[in-house]
């Protein structure tokens, strides 16, 4: 499904991403850890298409086609999402407005017909129940004014009714309570299928205690250094990251 | 001989041509305002940007053009072509002026609330002077400024609303000047006068539209009186064509504990500028101003205003709020005068807005100028462009480029179209604004 060969990124000019690859199936869960500054949010930011990150070198499929020639739109509609560390506050746009002409959309480029209120409506209920969120919210200006949980939730609750191929969660456990962790973490896993991937990006371990990976990898200086299964993560846990230096290739 | 000066003769003499031929029947305190108005105006002539109050508006292309008043003969329009501009709003009553005559055969039948009807000014100077008497020209002064002068001096047709004390009009009045653009270059002098007696509550749209894309000239004089606690809710509309200028004078006055808000809301017109002159003239009146502009190309929309605090307890709330692409150029000049009398008078003005290309601009400045000691006053301007991260949002969830622009702006208009006395109202417009920005690409970076 998604396949990364020797990619080099940059932002502001400074090089963050130097020789990342990776190759994640449909089906497969991955979780991508590393300390502050290895360039784990470059990563994410690279894959869903932000302008400010520059792509220097390497490639990036996404089944089959060429992910670095498709705008940020286009790869949405391909089926990408990126759940954001830190979702954007839109003031004046009413978070159900926003919902709606994503969905509609996605479901344009997909070829399928656009949902009209009523049905647009019953939708995000069902889905906002979900995600435990107040239905309120979606009457409110999108993310503005919301806490960091339902911020987070939003983002899932967007997730959730987007149904992407590849989903990209970008540290979306920082700042999140025990229960709202959980309620997160089951919106991820009721998207999980045989034709999705996930790609968890996440500074801690404990996210992968509720989203259990298939593959963890280990992100130092904007290389992957290691990789392995999910007791990757609980070495990770007891060790810490200070031994990546020494552990760094080259 | 400059262009200014050939165009003030040319405005002059056709200003005398028509009182000579129109005003016979008027009483004469009507002749004379109008004599005297002529006079001014030939006093004064189209002001240079030499003046601070137009450093930013070049009236050149203005005089260069020979602006005709309309023929006596109405002109056809159909209910259809009325129903092709309408938005939401027009399920109100609707009064319809075709290039500044009013035509009650366009208009709304209904009758308002408390069989209140918005009036004819060529009728009532006829029929009924002398309820003009002491209200036309009392607020709208022509040596103050050189188009009431003009306006005042051609004065023929407009819209009159007298609300009787403590009277409540529930529906929104929908005043619709249209352009019919059945000859180009045509100039209209239209004029509102509302009375809001004491404890009236009304709102009022003054809706601004040309019907083709011939150029045109829109001279309004609007002057407001609202009484000691009376609530007036003025929405100006202008939405005339590229090609059209607009210059627009509103003069309000604010009695004891009463409320006025004037919503500017400017998303056409090649060439538009407005003064909106507010006095708060006894304790405890409240004016709120809110002004958008949405604009592109090569578009020039000038907002002055003035707010006038005379007396203590006044409330000020200014917010402007400008979205400029293309080569368009903004101006927001407010002043906020608060004299010696004027204790614990509470203003605000704001001016924010968005650059959305290299070529737009936008001079904004607020000034205060306080005389008392003892007042909460702030003012405040910011420029900006659209919120790249906003942007690339709105993109990684599917919208595309364009369409994420257009709703970051209508997110942005949205708080100003939030204050409207109606969520009718304000849906009604925002969806208005959607259908401009689809069709004119106003506000498009192009």
């Amino acid at each position: 499904m998604l396949e990364l060969s020797n990619l080099h990124a940059s932002a502001g000019g400074a090089k963050i991403l130097k020789g990342i690859d990776l190759v994640v199936h449909a089906g497969e869960v991955h979780a991508v850890m590393g300390p502050n500054g290895s360039g784990k949010s470059t990563l994410a930011n690279v894959l869903a298409g932000r302008p400010s990150v520059e792509i220097t070198q390497g490639r990036v499929l996404f089944e089959g086609k060429d992910l670095t020639a498709m705008s940020p739109e286009d790869r949405a509609r391909a089926g990408i999402f990126l759940a954001f560390q830190y979702p954007v506050e839109i003031p004046g746009v009413a978070n159900s407005y926003f919902l709606k002409a994503s969905l509609n959309a996605i479901r344009k480029a997909r070829g399928e017909a656009e949902l009209d209120a009523m049905d647009f409506l019953a939708l995000v209920r069902e889905k906002v129940k979900r995600v435990e969120m107040d239905e309120k919210l979606l009457q409110r200006a999108v993310n503005e004014g919301f806490s960091g949980g339902e911020k987070k939730r939003n983002e899932i609750l967007q997730m959730a009714i987007l149904e992407p191929r590849l989903a990209i969660l970008d540290e979306t456990d920082s700042g999140l309570d025990i229960d709202a962790l959980r309620v997160v973490a089951n919106g991820v896993n009721a998207l999980r299928s045989p034709e999705r991937a996930l790609l968890v990006i996440t500074h801690y371990q404990r996210l992968l205690d509720y989203i259990v990976p298939d593959f963890v990898h280990v992100l130092s200086e904007g290389r992957i250094v290691r990789s392995g299964g999910k007791e990757l993560a609980l070495e990770l846990e007891q060790k810490g990251y200070g031994w990546l230096a020494a552990a760094a290739p080259r | 001989m400059s262009a200014l000066e050939a165009a003030r003769d040319h405005f002059v003499e056709r200003s005398r041509a028509f009182a000579a031929a129109a005003g016979r029947g008027d009483p004469a305190w009507l002749q004379t305002l109008r004599a005297e108005a002529a006079a001014s105006f030939a006093e004064q002539g189209f002001p240079s940007t030499r003046l601070e109050e137009w450093r930013y508006t070049n009236l050149t292309p203005l005089a260069k053009l020979r602006f005709e008043l309309p023929g006596p003969e109405p002109t056809p329009i159909t209910r259809d072509a009325l129903e092709a501009l309408s938005f939401p709003v027009f399920a109100c009553s609707v009064f319809v002026f075709v290039d500044g005559r009013f035509r009650p055969e366009l208009s709304s039948p209904r009758a308002l609330s408390g069989n209140l009807r918005i009036e004819s000014l060529s009728e009532l100077r006829m029929n009924a002077p002398e309820r003009l008497a002491g209200h036309l020209g009392r607020l709208a002064d022509p040596k103050r400024h050189p188009f009431v002068a003009l306006g005042t001096a051609c004065l023929d047709d407009g819209a009159c609303l007298f609300v009787p004390r403590a009277t409540s009009v529930t529906q929104p009045i929908h005043v619709v000047q249209l352009a019919s653009g059945a000859a180009p270059d045509r100039v209209c002098h239209s004029r509102l006068l509302l009375i809001a007696e004491p404890g009236s509550h009304v709102t009022l749209i003054q809706d601004f539209v040309s019907l083709s894309g011939a150029r045109g000239f829109s001279n309004a004089v609007a002057e407001v009186e609202v009484g000691d606690g009376a609530a007036v809710d003025l929405v100006l509309l202008q939405r005339e064509n590229l090609e059209s200028f607009h210059v627009s004078n509103l003069e309000v006055r604010i009695g004891r504990d009463a409320r006025f808000a004037a919503h500017t809301l400017t998303l056409g017109g090649g060439f538009v500028r407005n003064d909106l002159n507010a006095v708060l003239e006894d304790e405890g009146a409240s004016v709120r101003l809110d002004g958008l502009t949405v604009a592109g190309g090569s578009q020039l929309i000038d907002n002055h205003t003035v707010v006038d605090h005379a007396l203590p307890h006044g409330e000020s709330r200014q917010r402007y709020k400008g979205v400029l692409g293309g080569r368009a150029r903004g101006v927001f000049r407010g002043r906020v005068l608060v004299r010696p009398d004027a204790q614990k008078t509470d203003a605000q003005q704001s001016s924010a807005n968005i650059l959305l290309s290299e070529g737009a601009e936008i001079d904004a400045k607020p000034q205060l100028e306080i005389w008392a000691d003892d007042v909460k006053c702030s003012h405040g301007a910011t420029i900006g462009r659209l919120d790249d991260d906003a942007l690339f949002y709105l993109r990684s969830r599917g919208i595309g480029e364009a369409a994420a622009r257009d709703l970051l702006v209508q997110g942005f208009a949205a708080e100003v179209l939030a204050s409207l006395p109606s969520t009718a109202l304000a849906e009604g417009l925002a969806e208005l604004l959607r259908k401009q920005m689809r069709g004119a690409g106003a506000g498009e970076a192009a």
